[in-house]
């Protein structure tokens, strides 16, 4: 397999302003439905920023799902989790089927780099897809 | 109970309130393209939140891809097998 073949990446564009929208229509249920229990406790503890963050979370998903190409796969987007850690930075780990379909790629396989500005959030993921266990290449 | 031409009204009105087509939902052929008509990965997963408070259901996860939100005929044969009355 080239290198190039088990390079993946994925990028997502969100719109935070719909973002808001939908946590005014839906509620809880929004973010229930698509964000881990430590995402949303994270998201929600300042609640000015609270559509932002959850915006950049969902784009990281999308991006995610590209990378992986699992949009016809069915994943809870639950699956998908953005870690936040103690300096600031954010990274990227899969569960459940997710991780299963992904080839359960170790956290140091994936990188997450996200970013908003004004009205927009974005996400790029980036995946190292694992060699395969056997070769034939003759 | 309703016919399959009510059950694709009220999935066009749900299209309409949260799907944010370049289109008119309330317009569209069954089987037209809704990602072709504007539909976001976003506004998908509105419709979804929407499809699930009007008919008290959840969608499982093996439903949670592009192809089940693809048209309003594949709406309608997802919400058909989750028990949604045609």
């Amino acid at each position: 397999m080239q290198q190039a073949d088990r390079l993946r990446v994925g990028i997502d564009l969100v719109q935070i302003s719909r973002i808001r929208e939908s946590i005014a229509s839906f509620g809880e249920r929004f973010a229930q439905r698509l964000f881990t229990p430590d995402e949303i406790a994270y998201a929600s503890s300042e609640e000015p920023l609270a559509a932002e963050r959850f915006a950049a979370r969902f784009a990281a998903k999308e991006a995610a799902l590209k990378a992986f190409g699992l949009s016809h796969a069915g994943i809870d987007w639950r699956e998908i989790e953005v870690l936040r850690h103690a300096d600031g930075h954010c990274s990227l780990r899969l569960h459940g089927k997710a991780a299963d379909l992904a080839g359960a790629p170790h956290d140091n396989e994936t990188a997450l780099s996200l970013s908003h500005d004004g009205d927009y959030a974005v996400a790029i993921v980036t995946a190292v897809k694992a060699e395969p266990t056997t070769t034939h290449s003759h | 109970m309703s016919t399959a031409p009510a059950l694709d009204e009220k999935i066009k009105t749900v299209l309409r309130d949260h799907g944010r087509l370049n289109k008119d939902a309330m317009t569209l052929n069954p089987d037209a393209d809704l990602y072709q008509a504007g539909l976001t990965s976003h506004a998908s997963v509105n419709v979804m939140l929407g499809l699930e408070g009007l008919f008290d259901i959840e969608f499982p996860d093996q439903m949670l891809n592009r192809s089940v939100f693809s048209s309003v005929q594949a709406i309608r044969s997802a919400l058909l097998e989750l028990g949604v009355a045609a």
